[in-house]
């Protein structure tokens, strides 16, 4: 199976990846650009996310909130999200607003700054110190998302600073940090565009042309800090966290090979062998069999400078210590290092995967997200049609050489949830505290 | 850029998939829905054997029957289905729901032979291994653990139980609490079962890269042996425990924030104003560009979101208001949200927000049925909800049909200021002085529990 594809590039160097498939009336529009949390300056955690709320801000013929008003009334969905490496913004509207789309996209990409305000500023620091309320401070183990970064990536490394950010740097976020930032990193040459969906090429081409054609192209932006680390952490590395939580869990991480090098398709494959749905090696033999673990599963961050992560998750039963949980998970790495993956797991990882992919390709909003991606790092959007056969071409060898390499004890990082206690003496502290 | 705003070209013709009926002889309904975008098909079957079904004290029983059905057959142990499945590439998804069970699966058109022996035969021939049902019962007691300390799942069946009377199955958890759940036995999961699965009591639904005859072929080969059981009569009590206000606070010490959730017991689906209700609510609260939430989030800056929804069943669900706010200010919260609950049913919304929810909702149908299991959920609806074939042929039509009148005598006909009920899940100290003052009668304070 191949979804067309065709590219071009703007003079202004905004990278364009169409994707027609005329079966439903409606598009799918979608921006990466190539800016995350890492880019951040120090005293700034949390800045690229702040910034991607400021972008529903309205920009200079867009009113604010209006952008969100003006693609629901279309009849579409619209968000943004923030990544590490990357910022993506997205509407899935009816067919016969593509122009509207490309029109709100443009103008923000083109004049943000003129509709930018204090007041919006402030309001948009409320809601995003709320956002990590809801989504980390309040949400039991919502800190493993800052935490696992922070043990797993040496302090220097753009990886290793939270991403949603600390409410004090969240606080100290200027109108100037925004102005910065845009000029920046908001330019089309930093930009890839992804339309799929009920499109004719020809026509979505001038319209591009027409709307994006007249945006200057960026400065040189800065470079990262290297990146670059070893391929194994080298230790054994290990944090415990109390927290309000009625269960242990245990996110144990390995560094991994950068997502879309040879070696990452034997990574990913090995993820799914270990935590991939019921039948994958964590969840038979933790939760099925053994019984100890009321859950089990593992992924991959996917990132592609530097080193990846590949993370364990399993939470613990509740007669099981924390102690017990990290045991038995670790017996159950030592067994894969004992023994191999054998073939009837790898076959079981693929065609899992090769489900996912199928269905994933079935949204217009799925394809586009997934060219601009490939288009972002890679500069190739046609990767998209090759990942099929890149798994597939995977070996049980591969796998097991990456498991050898990757899962021993020097590149093992342990981040691991106890409930927390509650003393006597915590809550005298706590009342002197007040 | 540019500064002259772009208008829609004329849209392109959309219409719901279509899909034909039949029945097998042994009364099974069967929904085929041919989607041929891409090789893959998905397959779900309706089960009439939901959650307001179950006895009193046995609550959580239709959820544990459905997920304990994928843990062994005659043919196969329960390893055996989930390895078959995975070998191919999928896996048996089961749940019980207030009005239903359902089981589905998304695989590839080419492993669509075995992979449907697999559902049928878990569908039809279940053996509820002891040790497979005790173990599946502890994984629940965890998961009880881990809702406790869990804000938002705590709040929202908090408000359930807050809102609903004690007879009715509402007002306790779909899958039930660790008390009911450790007295069920595999002999509640086999009398569940032999009272509730049968074949007129399910629809099959297949939609995807498959023609009727293909899948009418699949189906009766392997579905026409089943044989029906005895109807069982369902829970209908959806009464309110309190005919006037009420308030109650869940005190959490460390929590970060406070989740507010505000409503009373509302309608059922099957209601002549379904679509007034739906602008409506698109209007107060379903929207991002709904009132409340352009209130607490954008205007305020109190939360990362706020929203409503009628929480659509057979029988009368909840209408709440839900939002996650710090916890300084949940006495302005919700002050601001009974003001919009108010505004919306003092005076008609403009014509300017009507056609925002009516443009929104007509637009964003075909977006909806993109995938397979989107659309085999939505037919699963047909059959719950007993709603006619032309349902989604007519549904774009009937959303623009409204008006701002229809918009206003549903604010006034089915949004009750007088029986609105609050539970708040955060910390005393903040929260406590805050809600005492609110016009909803005496606060009632209490720690999470379990029983």
């Amino acid at each position: 199976m191949r979804i067309p594809i065709e590219t071009f590039q703007l003079d202004n160097g905004l990278f364009v990846t169409l994707s027609p498939d005329r079966t439903a009336p409606i598009i799918a529009v979608n921006i990466w650009y190539h800016v995350g949390s890492a880019n951040e300056k120090p005293g700034r955690t949390g800045f690229a996310h702040l910034f991607e709320h400021m972008l529903f801000q309205g920009s200079k013929n867009v009113g604010s909130n209006e952008h969100f008003e003006l693609i629901q009334r279309a009849g579409g969905t619209l968000n943004g999200s923030t990544w590490l490496e990357r910022t993506n913004y997205f509407e899935t509207v009816p067919s016969n607003h593509l122009a509207l789309v490309l029109w709100l996209e443009a103008d923000r990409m083109g004049a943000l700054l003129p509709a930018m305000t204090q007041e919006k500023l402030d309001t948009q620091r409320d809601v995003v110190k709320n956002e990590r309320r809801w989504s980390v401070d309040n949400q039991p183990y919502g800190t493993w998302w800052e935490k696992l970064p922070a043990l797993t990536y040496p302090e220097w490394h753009p990886f290793h600073h939270s991403l949603i950010g600390s409410m004090e740097d969240l606080s100290a976020a200027s109108l100037e940090d925004v102005q910065e930032f845009f000029t920046c990193y908001y330019t089309p040459d930093n930009a890839v565009l992804s339309i799929a969906g009920d499109i004719d090429a020809g026509e979505t081409t001038q319209l591009v042309q027409k709307y994006f054609g007249g945006i200057s192209r960026g400065q040189e932006r800065p470079a990262l800090a290297p990146m670059d680390l070893p391929a194994t952490f080298g230790s054994r590395l290990h944090r415990t966290v109390e927290d309000e939580v009625s269960l242990p869990r245990l996110y144990l991480a390995f560094r991994s090979p950068v997502f879309g090098s040879d070696e990452y398709y034997a990574a990913s494959t090995c993820s799914a062998i270990l935590g991939m749905k019921r039948g994958s090696r964590l969840h038979k033999s933790l939760v099925r069999e053994r019984q100890i673990a009321t859950d089990a599963s593992s992924f991959t961050f996917d990132l592609t400078q530097g080193a990846d992560l590949l993370v364990t998750d399993v939470t613990a039963r509740p007669e099981v210590t924390p102690g017990q949980l990290e045991k038995e998970v670790e017996a159950q790495i030592a067994a894969l290092l004992d023994d191999g993956v054998k073939e009837g797991e790898l076959e079981r990882a693929i065609a899992l995967i090769e489900t996912d992919m199928i269905a994933a390709m079935q949204s217009a909003s799925e394809r586009a997200d997934r060219l601009s991606m490939f288009a972002t790092y890679f500069r190739n959007p046609e990767l998209l049609n090759e990942q099929a056969e890149r798994y597939r071409s995977v070996t049980v060898e591969q796998v097991n050489a990456f498991v050898r390499e990757h899962l021993i004890e020097e590149n093992r990082a342990s981040l691991l949830f106890v409930p927390a206690v509650k003393t006597d003496a915590s809550v005298k502290s706590e009342a002197v505290g007040q | 850029m540019t500064a002259v705003r772009p208008v829609p070209v004329p849209p392109r013709e959309y219409h719901f998939p279509r899909f034909e009926r039949l029945t097998l002889s042994n009364g099974l309904r069967i929904i085929v829905a041919p989607a041929r975008k891409l090789p893959i098909v998905t397959v779900l079957a309706v089960v009439d054997a939901p959650a307001v079904k179950e006895s009193s004290g046995e609550e959580g029983l239709a959820e544990l029957t459905a997920v304990a059905l994928r843990e062994g057959t005659k043919l196969r142990n329960g390893s055996e289905i989930l390895e078959d499945g995975e070998r191919l590439g999928t896996s048996i998804e089961c749940g019980a729901d207030w009005d239903r069970s359902i089981l589905s699966m998304t695989l590839l058109k080419e492993r669509l032979e075995p992979g449907f022996a697999l559902f049928s035969d878990v569908l039809t021939a279940p053996e509820f291994p002891t040790h497979e049902v005790e173990r599946l019962k502890a994984e629940r007691v965890a998961e009880r653990l881990q809702i406790i300390a869990e804000p938002r799942g705590l709040a929202d069946e908090a408000f359930s139980r807050f809102v609903y009377s004690p007879e009715s199955r509402y007002s306790e958890p779909l899958a039930g609490r660790t008390g009911s759940v450790t007295t069920l036995t595999t002999d509640s999961l086999r009398r569940f079962y032999s009272a509730n699965y049968s074949p007129f009591g399910t629809t099959m639904i297949i939609v995807g890269d498959i023609s009727t005859d293909e899948a009418v072929t699949l189906l009766s080969s392997s579905l026409d042996g089943w044989k029906a059981g005895d109807a069982v009569r369902a829970n209908v009590n959806a009464s309110q425990l309190r005919s006037s206000r009420g308030m109650e606070l869940i005190a959490k010490a460390e929590a970060a924030q406070a989740e507010i959730r505000l409503g009373h017991v509302g309608i059922p689906r099957k209601n002549p104003d379904y679509f007034p209700i739906v602008v409506m609510n698109s209007v107060l609260g379903g929207l991002f560009s709904s009132r409340i939430n352009l209130n607490l989030r954008e205007k305020h800056g109190y939360t990362y979101g706020a929203s409503s929804y009628f929480d659509w069943r057979r029988n009368a669900g909840p209408f709440v208001v839900s939002t996650a706010v710090q916890s300084e200010v949940v006495g302005a919260a919700i002050r601001e949200t009974l003001t919009e609950i108010d505004r919306m049913r003092e005076e008609a919304i403009s014509e300017e927000e009507l056609s925002l929810a009516t443009s929104y909702l007509a637009g964003v149908f075909p977006i909806r049925y993109e995938t397979t299991g989107a659309i085999a959920s939505a037919l699963a609806a047909l059959e719950v909800f007993e709603l006619p074939d032309d349902f989604y042929d007519g549904y774009r039509d009937a959303i623009r049909a409204v008006s701002t009148t229809d918009v206003l005598e549903a604010a006034r006909k089915y949004v009750d200021v007088n029986r609105l009920q609050i539970v708040v899940v955060g910390p005393k100290e903040t929260v406590e002085s805050q809600m005492e003052p609110l016009p909803f009668g005496d606060l009632s304070v209490r720690e999470p529990i379990e029983s």
